[in-house]
């Protein structure tokens, strides 16, 4: 690929169609935060102009603020989250580990299992999940909402995990059975440091269907104490609708978490995608 | 000789993983096919066999919604698969380019919308398309194409649409990240002897990559379909559980959550959304069939 076959045409029309693209991409993003930072007439009178003192207003938030409880929303979505990650990722190292590491009876049969999950939606049985957390009194808990993403979660990453653990050097774990080590903590303190790379990119990939999931809230755990924020600021915008001010600061204080997130984690994530994980 | 011990840290390794797999997914799965053959007569669950799936395939209240919804459903998948693809392939396409600077910027802010939820992006796409704000005629004015515009999300015509392209809009990034990794992992000696047999350019791509990244195009179809046939959060979020206006964008998930939790004055009926439930299950399995026996086992043939 040494040809100079770049001729300054091609690269200005490459770097011209991915500007455009980003501009798409960025452009409501970027219109929702700077109109949440004006005051009602601005917004409407122009619409596409950045915030001056003359329209700088945070009226918006204030709004939100006093009116929606996003704090706890927050919150919610936090714990939700951070649980079913470490769920997904402490269930599914252990299987991942015994369907890798072990031959026993029914090793294939179980890995097939397991996997069915990936390419069937857990949405499906919806009307008898709710039936079962109903009966189990979990119905608008934030249990419920940890135990429905765990079991989503598990069979891709029980699936990605094992790939990872077959790469760990045998050596090793041998070295530690002669030592005395038992099986598990050989698990814990020599397997499961060597495939950290591995969970990270589980994490990832399940961090924002879980964080972003409208679903499951609205039918497991729609009550006030249980809303996560995708619920939370969607009941908030219905209510809202015609307070453009509270509406698009809503819509900010929804986006900005993840995009956090998304900075410190973009890294981790896009690896994740580009190292094959998902084949 | 003497009985193989049982070896129990296999069994307490796959123990959680397991059970919170079968109690949560695999059981309710099989139990909402399960209710799906029960229906409720004077507060007393009772045996009613397909009856349920003969009313929403022929009783004319219910099966000329379940088959809009279908169609709808159709249209939704194939407006992904001829926009959102296509123009994954190509930015996928153009980030490989070797030379090309600045990739990991473009990269991470084409992925922004993918990382939104719905909800910000159906208000979002909501607002911008509104005509009391504006900015959408605003914009369309500026290069002359005023006479574009249409409230687009309230015409009955456009809003299934409009609403599959700000799907696509959202979820672009996914086909250009699994492209792009796909594209990387050609061998330069491939593109190499195909230069020397003068194929370069716009040409490497058509004979020499693109038939190389047909299964990872396999893959991202079949996630797409997965994806757009238990769809609901978009059309929900956007027009409401009526998937207004006159049901013009309602699809399988937005009619089975109509029919479980019922609205304004239907009541929920949770045999009728099993049933619901049991079409689209098929309808999955059905893709996925077709992928893991028709497409995936005739493309391996191309792998490296």
């Amino acid at each position: 690929m040494h040809k100079a076959r770049t001729n300054p045409f091609n690269t200005m029309g490459m770097h011209g169609a991915l500007i455009l693209y980003t501009l798409i991409a960025l452009f409501p993003v970027f219109v929702i935060l700077i109109n949440s930072f004006k005051a009602r007439k601005a917004i409407f009178r122009e619409p596409l102009a950045l915030p001056d003192s003359d329209s700088f207003s945070l009226i918006g938030y204030q709004t939100v603020m006093r009116q929606g409880d996003f704090f706890l929303y927050f919150q919610n979505s936090m714990i939700v989250t951070v649980a079913s990650l470490f769920f997904i990722l402490l269930f599914g190292a252990m299987a991942a580990y015994a369907l890798a590491e072990y031959r026993f009876k029914g090793n294939l049969l179980m890995g097939l299992y397991l996997a069915l999950g990936i390419m069937i939606p857990i949405r499906i049985g919806t009307v008898a999940i709710l039936e079962m957390m109903v009966a189990t009194g979990l119905v608008n808990t934030l249990w419920a909402l940890i135990l429905v993403y765990t079991a989503q979660g598990l069979p891709l990453a029980v699936f990605i995990l094992s790939e990872f653990m077959r790469q760990v050097s045998d050596d090793l774990k041998n070295a530690g059975r002669i030592d005395g080590l038992s099986e598990y903590t050989i698990f814990f303190r020599l397997v499961l440091p060597l495939v950290r790379p591995a969970m990270a990119t589980v994490a990832v990939f399940n961090m924002i269907p879980i964080w972003n999931d409208l679903w499951f809230p609205l039918i497991l755990a729609p009550a006030e104490k249980t809303k996560t924020l995708t619920l939370g600021s969607q009941v908030f915008i219905g209510q809202f609708v015609t307070d453009w001010n509270a509406v698009l600061s809503a819509l900010s204080m929804a986006i900005l978490p993840v995009l956090i997130l998304y900075v410190i984690f973009s890294r981790q994530l896009i690896r994740g995608i580009t190292s094959g994980a998902v084949k | 000789m003497s009985v193989p011990r049982i070896r129990w840290h296999i069994i307490v390794f796959l123990a959680p993983a397991t059970l919170v797999y079968t109690a949560v997914m695999i059981f309710p799965l099989f139990n909402t096919l399960r209710l799906a053959l029960y229906s409720e007569v004077e507060q007393v669950r009772v045996f009613v066999g397909l009856e349920n799936f003969h009313t929403l395939f022929f009783d004319p209240i219910w099966s000329e919604q379940f088959w809009n919804a279908i169609g709808n459903n159709f249209w939704f998948f194939l407006i992904h698969m001829l926009v959102q693809n296509p123009i994954g392939v190509a930015l996928a396409a153009i980030l490989s380019h070797p030379r090309l600077r600045f990739a990991a910027l473009y990269r991470s802010a084409i992925f922004i919308p993918t990382i939104l939820s719905f909800v910000i992006v159906g208000f979002a796409w909501k607002l911008i398309l509104s005509p009391i704000w504006g900015i959408a005629p605003s914009m369309l004015d500026a290069v002359g194409l005023k006479f574009l515009f249409a409230p687009w999300l309230g015409k009955e015509e456009y809003a299934l649409t409009t609403l599959a392209l700000i799907s696509v809009w959202q979820f672009v990034g996914i086909p250009m990240m699994l492209i792009y990794a796909a594209l990387l992992s050609i061998p330069d000696e491939i593109l190499e002897a195909g230069e020397i047999e003068g194929i370069t350019g716009m040409s490497a791509f058509w004979k020499l990559k693109l038939p190389l990244i047909l299964p990872s195009i396999g893959i991202i179809s079949i996630l797409t379909f997965v994806g757009n046939f238990n769809a609901f959060d978009l059309i929900y979020v956007a027009q409401g559980a009526l998937a207004g206006p006159d049901f013009s964008t309602d699809i399988l998930g937005t009619f089975m959550y109509r029919t479980f939790f019922g609205f304004q004055l239907q009541l929920g009926d949770p045999h009728m959304g099993s049933a619901i439930a049991g079409a689209m299950f098929a309808i999955i399995l059905v893709g996925v069939c077709i992928y893991l026996f028709g497409i995936q086992t005739r493309m391996r043939r191309y792998q490296l």
